[in-house]
């Protein structure tokens, strides 16, 4: 006979108490931010415009309406056609900068990335100024137009290249030196090893590149907007429905269709990802590519291509915005960066944003890391640390049109108590935290996850509070990953149009949003200057963070030397 | 003698799996203990459970006549060293040494001068400016040590502290550390999986294995007299030789009768094995009338160094093989090489038997 014995309930210390009300007060805040908006755009789909319960019959006749179902439709097209033409580029520039001998890589591989820096408008601003009615090479296009889908998807080439770069870089650099000798050894050509061993180390990351372009591209707004002419996306329907008809219930509705294949993007990677876990060995020796002239030639004048298209664009950008009126007097000029000719908040605008970015990056980066480490740390309490893990992924999944349109549902509410945030600077703060949230929370949980996983217990022993030796020791150590996550929330909500194009006010207006406005209005070239001052600004940042990550940190950091 | 810890009916898993069950042990106030076992075993998870670190699933734990089962580890006393070390590093050694000094209230004064007392006290006088990516992985692992007696614990938890470290480092650590608990007088309990380590240092060895205690002894029984057949054959080497009991203290192998210790526990008719260490092997100056002699031929000889080990068989019986150590002198004396015939005896109170 076997006695069932009770289970130890095991005492709480006054740490283990404060963590966990330090995660009850995460989940909280991540509700709010997350999953409470989500729920009311959820809800919204479901009511007619007076606010009554009308079960499906606004999906009946969304899908029922041709011209919306055609969006949806067209959004597919443009993301399939997109990745189907980035992916294949980001795998040669990332196998360039990776696996050849490339003459001044890192110049390279910062001209890749300068995308990033730029609100999605710009290159369509760009293609203006080349192809549009005006362009000076709109005879190379014979007698097709630029706006439409073909300019969408150049402007999208442009705009995704950096993140599946990224994503592919990282990947083939990840590549198991003793694969390709053994391969050598055994006499493989480079054609089969190419297909048995360096493709198959690269599988899981073309999938995330593609399943990340797609999703982007799908959930952008500033491009299809710009330069999408009649053809017609999700995103910009969104936009139309909410600002244009103030059906905010048909807007919920075509929101929920555009969340539905970024969620299962999302999903998709994520179980990928799960796999790749078990193919990476710790005895992985690096690979460190060896010079062969032809290859090396060839894949260095891709690369200049390539950049050489990138810097055409953003050089476009920038050329137009000095002209004084394009395209009959071209000298140049200052007057476009006169902001306050073209929009009634003139600089303002571009003085929120940094505030803003500012604002984003403080407030989300102390979030984001004392919340991942409140969440890998508590001992216990394993239900709403996992809730905290749910509502930390949920955004990834969720594009900026759709987590703003959740945000005027829930705080614009008249019986919210949270309804003084709503048109404040809080709320556009707020919103961009949670829009780029799991990125910040998985950088924060990685990095902690490379540290000593017995800190606290020392601590605990020596009868140290633990967040003495957060403050002390863990963050310290953070520190790079923590700058890192700040950069990263700075840039993105310098650029970020989509989520907050729904949520400013006219005293809190962005300069994303302005330039959507202007752009609007008609002056294509005070919009580029917009675009231009944010480009330089988040750029800038960025070279800050290299430069003081290269000389401020040696200093800071001398326990790092051996 | 009191008992400053005792563990009663400790079990702990890990979803189905079963990592510890009913674990009793008591430690002796100032006593040096090595958990001893390979890899998996659950010795880990007993000090961990000790210290509160990973709590058990049921069972007790009394840390000087206080029932500590359900404290967190910082509401019990103990000091602790990982295998990692856990240093601090962006944190001098100072520092670190410091760490729980600093909570407790003293002044700088007081404290400077008790990591200088520390840091000395593990013949570190000069290490305090540094960072610990300085410091060779010995040092390393002696800065942990002063860092976790620091604040004076009553207990002090080592896991696996020298295994990072080259032969030549832990050799010299092993006395070091041992020679400090004596001084200190600390009650001290270290898991290894190094059982020259554990028969070095430790005052008890506590051998687990699959979750379970399989013996614990001083390192003198748990060698001469190992419990159970996996003690016997985990703790130094031990030769097996399967036969049957056929009385309580004779156990037939081969068809040749042995006399051995008398079993208790055992019927006549069982399966057993027949069991001697090969250093307890007797080849000089057998007497004629002495028991167990086997005849044998020398069948391998494998140079290990200061001895010989060699592989003999039973002339009666081939498939019949026993390894024995012999000494330099004893092979030069009586000419052993392959091939040789000679006699050799197994002392009967140096046979073990186990089912
Ligand atoms: N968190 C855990 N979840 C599930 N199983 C665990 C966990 N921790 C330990 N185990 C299992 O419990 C058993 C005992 O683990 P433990 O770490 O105590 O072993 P050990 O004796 O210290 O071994 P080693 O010498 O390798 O350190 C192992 O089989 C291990 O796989
Ligand atoms: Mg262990």
């Amino acid at each position: 006979m076997s006695l069932a014995v009770p289970s130890l309930k095991v005492g709480l210390s006054r740490d283990d108490l404060m963590m966990r009300a330090g995660v009850l007060v995460l989940a909280g805040v991540l509700l709010v931010m997350v999953g409470l908006p989500l729920w009311a755009l959820l809800a919204k789909g479901f009511e007619d415009r007076d606010g009554k319960f009308i079960g499906l019959a606004n999906y009946i006749s969304y899908f029922s309406t041709p011209a919306l179902f055609q969006s949806a439709l067209n959004s597919l097209q443009v993301a399939s056609i997109t990745t189907v033409i980035v992916v294949p580029l980001a795998f040669l520039y990332a196998y360039a900068l990776t696996r050849t001998v490339l003459p001044m890589r890192w110049l390279f591989q910062g001209i890749s990335l300068i995308p990033i820096f730029a609100p999605s408008l710009l290159p369509g601003l760009a293609l203006i100024y080349l192809f549009g009615t005006q362009g000076f090479l709109k005879v190379l296009l014979g007698g097709g137009s630029i706006y439409g889908i073909d300019g969408i998807v150049i402007a999208q080439v442009f705009y995704c290249f950096p993140h599946a770069t990224l994503i592919l870089t990282t990947a083939l650099a990840t590549a198991d030196a003793r694969l390709y000798e053994a391969a050598d050894v055994l006499g493989t050509s480079k054609r089969r090893v190419f297909f048995t061993v360096t493709l198959p180390g690269a599988k899981y990351g073309l999938i995330s590149a593609a399943l990340v372009v797609f999703t982007l591209v799908m959930t952008d707004f500033g491009i299809a907007k710009v330069i999408g002419g009649n053809f017609n996306v999700l995103a910009t329907d969104v936009y139309k429905k909410v600002i244009g008809q103030q059906d905010f219930s048909m807007g919920a509705v075509v929101g929920m269709v555009l969340l539905a294949p970024a969620a299962l993007a999302f999903l998709v990677d994520r179980l990928v990802q799960r796999k790749q876990v078990a193919l990476l060995t710790a005895r992985a020796v690096p690979l460190v590519p060896r010079p062969k002239f032809a290859r090396d030639l060839f894949f260095t004048l891709f690369c200049l291509l390539v950049s050489a298209a990138i810097l055409a664009i953003l050089g476009m950008a920038i050329w137009g915005s000095l002209i004084k009126y394009w395209p009959y007097n071209l000298s140049l000029t200052l007057d476009n960066y006169d902001f306050a000719k073209f929009d009634s908040n003139g600089w303002d605008s571009y003085w929120n944003s940094v505030r803003m970015a500012l604002g984003a990056a403080v407030f989300g980066t102390v979030l984001m890391f004392t919340g991942a480490w409140l969440n890998e740390k508590t001992r216990g309490f394993g239900a709403m640390r996992g809730v905290v893990q749910l509502l930390a992924f949920l955004p990834m999944a969720v594009p900026g049109l759709v987590l703003g349109l959740g945000y005027i549902f829930f705080f614009n509410a008249p019986n919210n108590p949270l309804n003084f945030l709503y048109a404040t600077m809080g709320i556009l703060v707020l919103n961009t935290v949670a829009h780029f949230y799991t990125v910040g929370h998985l950088t924060a949980t990685t990095a902690l996850k490379q540290i000593d996983p017995e800190f606290e217990a020392v601590s605990a022993s020596l009868k140290v509070p633990v967040w003495k030796t957060f403050a002390r020791v863990t963050a310290p150590i953070c520190l790079p990953a923590i700058l890192d996550i700040a950069i990263y929330l700075f840039v993105n909500a310098m650029t970020t149009v989509s989520s907050v194009i729904f949520l400013y006010a006219p005293d809190t207006k962005l300069a994303s949003v302005a330039a959507v406005n202007i752009e609007e209005a008609g002056t294509t070239a005070a919009a580029a200057a917009l675009c231009v001052v944010i480009v330089l600004t988040s750029a800038a940042v960025k070279a800050a963070h290299l430069v003081a990550d290269r000389f401020l940190f040696a200093r800071l950091q001398v326990w790092r030397r051996r | 003698m009191t008992n400053y810890l005792e563990v009663r009916n400790l079990s702990k898993r890990f979803g189905d799996f079963s990592a510890l069950g009913d674990v009793s042990l008591d430690v002796v106030e100032g006593e040096f203990v090595c958990f001893l076992g390979p890899s998996g075993c659950g010795k880990t998870t007993l000090l961990r459970a000790i210290a509160g670190l990973d709590p058990q699933t049921s069972g007790t734990i009394r840390q000087k006549g206080r029932d500590v089962s359900a404290l967190p580890p910082a509401q019990r006393d103990f000091g602790i060293v990982f295998q990692s070390y856990a240093l601090f590093p962006n944190l001098t050694v100072a520092d670190n040494v410091g760490y729980g000094l600093v909570n407790r209230r003293q002044n700088r004064g007081a404290i400077a001068r008790r990591v200088a007392e520390l840091l000395a006290m593990v013949g570190l006088p000069d290490a305090g400016p540094k960072y610990p990516a300085q410091l060779s992985g010995g040092q390393q692992q002696r800065v942990a040590l002063a860092r976790a007696l620091a604040t004076s614990p009553g207990l002090l938890l080592l896991d696996e502290p020298l295994s990072a470290l080259d032969a030549r480092v832990r050799l010299r650590l092993r006395h070091e550390i041992k020679a400090l608990q004596r001084t200190l007088g600390v009650t001290t309990i270290m898991v290894t999986h190094d059982q020259e380590e554990a028969l070095t240092m430790a005052d008890r060895i506590v051998v687990m294995n699959q979750g379970a205690i399989e013996q614990v002894g001083t390192p003198q029984e748990i060698y001469r007299r190992p419990a159970t057949a996996f003690v016997a054959d985990f703790v130094g080497s031990m030769n097996f030789l399967a036969g049957t009991l056929m009385a309580p203290d004779r156990v037939r192998v081969a068809g040749v009768d042995f006399a051995c210790p008398v079993q208790d526990g055992l019927a006549p008719g069982q399966k057993v094995s027949l069991c001697i260490r090969p250093e307890d092997v007797r080849v000089r100056d057998l007497p004629a009338d002495i028991v167990n002699r086997v005849p044998v031929e020398v069948a391998e000889l494998d140079f290990v160094g200061a001895f010989c080990r060699a592989t003999l068989k039973a002339r009666a019986a081939a498939e019949v093989a026993v390894t024995a150590d012999f000494s330099s002198n004893l092979i030069r004396d009586l000419g052993v090489d392959i091939g040789t015939k000679l006699d050799i005896a197994l002392p009967p109170d140096r046979l073990r038997v186990f089912a």
